[in-house]
């Protein structure tokens, strides 16, 4: 097989260029084995986050020729031919090379008021399949953080971040929602302070996510509806007190402790 | 106290945050203790998150006739009776508990139809036994105890490698130091008691489905630090690794797809396993492929597949295949489940292998047979701990998970480390909280130690000149995949603890280019004396036990031997340093009370 070009940002907070590596190539090798080539050869120090190698752990986020794409499970020989850029994260701050800063998001995390559950009744819960589908389909995401790279409302503009948690915490707040078990309400907190209303629904995270998960139809989309039904909807509203299970307010659920 | 690092204090420190580490933060913080735990990668993704097939926990709730003195009995034999085996009766007791449990964290498991959790065969396990989320377990376990441990409040340090655990003056342990992967800096911790969860070994060598981390870290801390290892020859290699293409060799295929009704198929289209049954599962495998199929759908219409023996046996099988002329194109054999069930079953219940094998490689596993073989997987060998409380023989120092000895023996049963991460991740917690309440706990930290450590860990890059860490890890792994691999004998053996002796020559003289903020051969540098430790133990292991048993197979002694039955070989070191020398000894194995033996002899 030919020899391929990298095209690899080498840098850190201050700066930093694009350098070229040209490595020889083997069947069936993905990015990321190319770039452990340059490690063990070239340049040991080259800075790449990754675990797995499998696509389940989610850590080696980059983007390939200016897309967002997990190393481990991007092949090289179905990309382009040509040199193949390899660049960071551009929503996160850079730490070096490859790697960004994304504790973005583990502060975000922090903000999810915790799932409350009823007792649990002698012998466990009991849940359907159908019910559990809805929130299991949001718990396959492995926490890559491509959907929140590519999203233009932190990608492009920084200053959303203070005020919106992004696609990877609205499925999570979506999947709570959803759960048959959950008794918290969060539908107030998602719009007054995590920002679900700044989402104009474009679906540049539904394409970029490796699991496949449908972000914007299934999660954010039954989101708006639901926290639109709870702050403007006033037979709606009154309609679910005296359906539903009472959820508690997203005030009361942020000091819930958890079970 | 004052030291000239960043410093934190804490009642008990983690190190590791997959489900034992996470597992243990929970209980410690439900103590009302502080708690921190330190993990070399970020939140959310150790190898816990990498598990497939499911949890095992003996709840019933697809066979009634389940309960925990059947678990309790497949695991000894699964572990041919190395196993400590009051771990092994903890285990079978607690786990179906602690399952539950993780529904009260916000769990989504699989659902029988009258909305139970939904349980699955696996290899070795008498019963449908396996708590599981499609084939992604482990992600369903790792993200519902990391939301957990963050709504709790703990203090989690990612990215933050620890190179070696800290004495005070009595011995006990006091913490540990680190450094920062971001910046390179180093920071220490002090603490009353600290819990090792820092999972295997499985990177040294080549053929694994072990990321980056199973460097044996915690297994080698432990070493240096005073505590004994335990059945360290004893590391399972999974029957089932994908073997094409070469970037992915070794990446782990699921026993779910055998558990689903996959079957081993050789060149010649033969399900070989009917031929690899040995003695002691004889009575329990089916003798003809019609009464195994019967199996699937009814479990007393007929006996258990061969395909579901415990991994120890299966993955001889199919070495044996290969060797005798009967494998694939690259190595392997066939596993087939697409002339078995239907696209539409597949994808619903092996999607994340479906897409494994789509995208890397380009197999559709709806319609074709996989190529797989066996991969190193798993160290059944670690840290010696008392059951009941996970503490070492270090005061101060425990241990859960895989980085914890005993509760396998020389084998483990596919879904048993799901829930042992839980079952002794909690009773981790629990012994560390008894243990400062008790109030023998250190309160200084030997600085001598740490000074000592850092020097050590900045060597690489003092050095003129010196060898490339990429360089050793890869013969490291060459050496241990041929001498010490499936199938070994005493030429082999011997000839790698000669090696490794080499190897620890080359890491002194390793030389690393860079500075040192996100340096990853820098990083490798500092694995590096953890792995070929780690590895002594598993050679000199391998050497000494003259027979073959679960995870340890040699071609010069291919049978069983019972006075092997009786003791572990226990591993420690007197000058607590990488390179120290390593003493071995004959560790008794623990009495069995006369009612679990009983259980035993009333299956057998």
């Amino acid at each position: 097989m030919a020899d391929v070009t990298m095209r690899i940002w080498r840098g850190d907070a201050s700066g930093g260029d694009f350098e070229n590596y040209t490595v020889a190539q083997n069947e069936g090798e993905v990015v990321l084995d190319v770039i452990h080539r340059i490690q063990a050869t070239d340049a040991p120090d080259l800075a790449c986050r990754w675990n797995c190698k499998a696509g389940k752990c989610g850590s080696c986020a980059a983007e390939i020729n200016g897309k967002p794409r997990l190393m481990c499970m991007t092949r090289m020989d179905q990309l382009p031919e040509g040199p193949v850029t390899v660049t960071p994260m551009k929503t996160f701050p850079i730490i070096r090379d490859l790697v960004t800063d994304v504790s973005f998001n583990y502060a975000q995390a922090e903000k999810v008021p915790a799932f409350m559950p009823p007792p649990m009744p002698e012998g466990g819960y009991i849940m359907f399949q159908e019910d559990v589908e809805r929130g299991q389909e949001f718990r396959k995401c492995i926490e890559c953080f491509m959907c929140q790279d590519v999203c233009h409302v932190i990608r492009d503009h920084e200053a959303n971040k203070m005020h919106y948690s992004g696609p990877r915490f609205f499925i999570r707040y979506a999947e709570l929602e959803m759960h048959p078990l959950d008794q918290n309400d969060r539908r107030d907190l998602v719009r007054e302070e995590m920002g679900l209303g700044y989402c104009n629904i474009t679906k540049c995270c539904t394409e970029v996510c490796p699991e496949h998960i449908k972000i914007t139809d299934n999660a954010i989309i039954p989101l708006k509806e639901r926290v639109v039904d709870a702050h403007y909807d006033p037979v709606a509203w009154l309609g679910r007190k005296i359906t539903r299970r009472t959820k508690k307010s997203s005030a009361e659920a942020a000091v819930q402790p958890a079970p | 106290m004052t030291t000239p690092y960043e410093h934190h204090d804490y009642d008990v420190l983690i190190i590791g945050a997959g489900g034992a580490g996470l597992r243990a933060a929970i209980e410690a913080k439900q103590r009302g203790l502080k708690v921190g735990i330190v993990t070399k990668s970020l939140l959310g993704k150790a190898h816990t998150v990498m598990a497939e097939g499911g949890m095992a926990a003996a709840m019933g709730n697809v066979y009634q006739e389940d309960n925990w003195m059947v678990h309790f009995r497949d695991t000894m034999r699964g572990g041919k009776y190395l196993n400590n085996n009051r771990m092994a009766e903890l285990h079978a007791k607690e786990s179906p508990d602690r399952v539950r449990e993780l529904e009260q964290w916000g769990a989504l498991f699989d659902r029988t139809k009258d909305g139970k959790i939904l349980q699955r065969d696996f290899g070795g396990h008498r019963y449908a036994r396996l708590a599981h989320v499609g084939d992604r377990t482990g992600l369903e376990l790792i993200r519902t105890l990391q939301q957990k441990v963050v709504s709790m409040g703990t203090d989690v340090f990612m990215e933050c490698k620890v190179l070696k655990l800290v004495h005070d003056a009595d011995g006990r342990v006091a913490g540990c130091v680190a450094y920062w992967r971001p910046t390179g800096e180093f920071v220490t911790f002090s603490a009353k008691a600290v819990i090792l969860a820092t999972g295997g070994v499985g990177k040294s060598w080549k053929f694994t489905s072990n990321s980056w981390e199973g460097t044996g870290d915690g297994h080698a801390m432990a070493l240096w630090a005073g505590a004994q290892l335990i059945d360290m020859e004893c590391i399972q290699f999974h029957p089932t690794g994908m073997v094409w293409p070469l970037s992915v060799r070794g990446l782990l295929v699921t026993e779910g797809v055998r558990g689903d009704g996959g079957v081993l198929r050789n060149s010649e289209g033969k399900r070989f396993m009917f031929n690899y049954v040995a003695d002691m599962f004889r009575a329990e495998t089916a003798e003809s492929e019609e009464e195994a199929d019967k199996w699937y759908d009814d479990h007393t219409a007929g006996r258990r597949p061969p395909e579901l023996l415990p991994r120890d046996e299966v993955a001889r099988a199919i070495n044996a295949e290969v060797k005798a002329g009967r494998g694939t194109p690259h190595g392997g054999v066939y596993l087939d489940i697409a002339s078995r069930r239907s696209a539409e079953f597949i994808r619903r219940r092996l999607p994340s292998m479906y897409h494994q094998f789509m995208e890397l490689a380009g197999v559709d596993i709806t319609s074709e047979s996989m190529e797989i073989g066996p991969t190193c997987h798993y160290i059944m060998g670690g840290v010696k701990v008392d059951a009941d409380t996970a503490a070492t023989s270090v005061p101060g120092l425990f241990a859960a998970g895989e980085v914890a000895g005993g509760m396998h023996g020389a084998n483990r049963l596919g879904g048993n480390s799901l829930s042992d991460l839980v079952v002794f991740g909690r009773r981790a917690g629990m012994g560390a909280a008894d243990y400062i309440e008790a109030g023998q706990a250190a309160t200084s930290l030997d600085m001598g130690e740490v000074e000592e450590a850092i020097k050590e860990a900045l060597a690489p890059f003092d050095r003129a000149e010196g060898e490339n860490p990429y360089d050793i890890q890869r013969d490291l792994q060459e050496m241990m995949q041929l001498n010490v691999g499936i199938i070994r004998n005493a030429t082999e053996v011997e000839f790698a603890m000669g090696e490794l002796e080499k190897f620890t020559e080359r890491v002194k003289n390793i030389k690393v280019k860079g500075g040192r903020a996100y340096n990853p051969g820098w990083n490798l540098a500092t694995d590096l004396p953890s792995m070929i430790s780690v590895s002594k133990c598993v050679a000199k292991g391998a050497s000494l036990r003259k027979e073959s048993r679960g995870g340890h197979t040699r071609e010069d002694f291919p049978k069983a031997d019972p006075e092997f039955a009786k003791f572990n070989f226990a591993h420690s070191t007197s000058g607590g340093n990488w390179d120290s020398e390593i003493v071995t000894v004959e560790s008794p194995l623990l009495p069995m009370p006369d009612e679990l033996k009983a259980l035993l002899e009333e299956a057998n």
